[in-house]
């Protein structure tokens, strides 16, 4: 846990600095490892992080809020209640396994289910896996957040119009691929190979392709 | 790093997984609540699926990220400052220590696992799987509802079918799936074990058939009511409500 901290606070404290560094770590993304490096530092009760974090992440959750159709007022106060939940949770984030970006999408999703449809999202935490030790390489292995950033930037990027459509649909519409198919009016094994393909190419920039 | 030992491997993962779709749909929050669960419990089995669902909410990350942002109130931010004040605590670095389930495999154990844990997503439905009162459907085939129909129009429920049971043919209207929770089934498609994950949909006519000693017991969720096909079938339906 120490070293990959020390590794974002050193990120975070300007691009410059960071490219100096050892090779496999330098490049960083400053703003993804800002990100991160803020989030471990609203664990610890920094207010100027959360502020940060809140400019950041808060107009951008309000506007996932307004694709997924919640009315404005909805959509705002459910940004607040996301960030609120980061300040709340930010000790159980691990900048060595996820990207902020992502831990505040999961939050923001799980936030948005239990507003929109009163229901749960049932969901599993790193403890919890049953029978069986994990035997993937340690998180240190594997490719750090900002890599792992710029390189899914560029796979999203690289998403055919037809598989971006899919994608777009699955997070912004709110609908499954049966509901997706229903709604493109293209079979249901369309969608699927679709979201395959796009996955496939997800996969593929973040390293982890001989699944 | 504690050591691995090799002695603590599993006696089995699962084999059967989710499609990419899904866990899209899963990780993308598109799944009603049942549907979600079956995947959760098999998520508790499965490290690889964990990993492509890791891949899925990163995905999700991007695209929050690149989402042009929205204004704001005004006093967003202070609004949001006076609520975390009125909160006692700020946040506290003791709770990153997270306390193990009980049931949960110590790292490098060699006690033989506990009987029948249920995985936590489905023990916030359920404490455990004695003790609870089955409902005679059919000859060999008893249930338990988890989630009645909910709001997204899916239904959860605990099957418990005696060895050698065939359930009748049945096809969809939307997504089925069926995890295993102990001994097993097979059907078309193949042989299911604890943790695997049946995923049915579309036009797809199916009859699971438990196939071990002992009963199989299956979580079955659904996002649209099932259409019972043959006259078990017709004679079920009414009773089982999926």
């Amino acid at each position: 846990m120490i070293a990959p901290l020390a590794t974002l606070l050193t990120h975070a404290a300007g691009p410059d600095r960071a490219r100096a560094g050892a090779p496999p770590r330098g490049c960083a993304d400053p703003a993804a490892a800002q990100l991160s490096a803020d989030l471990v530092a609203v664990a610890a009760g920094d207010r100027q992080a959360f502020a940060r974090l809140f400019a950041h992440f808060a107009p951008r959750v309000k506007a996932y809020m307004l694709k997924l159709g919640m009315p404005a007022q909805r959509a705002e106060d459910l940004a607040q209640d996301t960030l609120l939940s980061v300040w709340r949770k930010a000790s159980l984030y691990d900048p060595a396994k996820a990207e902020a970006a992502t831990w505040v999408f999961t939050i923001a999703r799980n936030l948005r289910i239990d507003a929109l449809r009163r229901e749960r999202h049932p969901e599993v935490s790193d403890d919890e896996l049953l029978e069986h030790e994990d035997d993937r390489p340690p998180a240190d292995e594997l490719l750090d957040g900002d890599r792992r950033a710029r390189r899914l930037r560029g796979a999203l990027a690289a998403l055919t119009p037809e598989q971006a459509e899919v994608v777009r649909l699955s997070f912004f519409a709110d609908l499954a691929h049966p509901a997706i198919a229903e709604r493109l009016d293209v079979p249901l094994g369309t969608v699927k190979s679709r979201l395959r393909l796009a996955m496939a190419k997800i996969r593929k920039a973040l390293g982890d392709d001989d699944r | 790093m504690t050591a691995r030992q090799p002695t603590a491997r599993p006696v089995f993962l699962p084999n059967h997984h989710p499609s990419d779709a899904l866990l899209v749909a899963y990780g993308a929050g598109s799944l009603g609540e049942g549907l979600s669960l079956a995947v959760a419990v098999h998520l508790a089995h499965c490290p690889d699926c964990r990993a492509a669902l890791a891949e899925v909410e990163a995905l999700g990350g991007a695209l929050l990220e690149d989402l042009p942002p929205a204004p704001l109130e005004t006093l967003s931010l202070a609004a949001t400052l006076d609520r975390l004040d009125r909160e006692e605590a700020p946040a506290n670095p003791c709770k990153a220590m997270r306390v193990r389930p009980h049931w949960s495999k110590p790292k490098a154990a060699s006690m033989p696992a506990p009987v029948s844990p249920l995985p936590r997503p489905l023990r916030a439905y359920v404490p455990s799987l004695d003790g609870l009162s089955w409902q005679r459907l059919a000859p060999g085939v008893r249930r338990v509802e988890l989630l009645p129909r909910t709001a997204s129009g899916g239904a959860a429920q605990l099957l418990r079918i005696a060895p050698g049971t065939a359930l009748p043919h049945h096809g969809h209207g939307g997504l089925e799936l069926t995890v295993v929770l102990s001994g097993h089934f097979a059907d078309e498609l193949g042989r299911y074990g604890p943790g695997d994950l049946a995923e049915v949909d579309g036009d797809t006519n199916h009859q699971p058939i438990a196939d071990s000693h002992r009963d199989c017991i299956c979580l079955i969720a659904t996002d649209a009511p099932l259409r019972f096909t043959g006259l078990m079938g017709r004679l079920m339906q009414p009773f089982i409500g999926l």
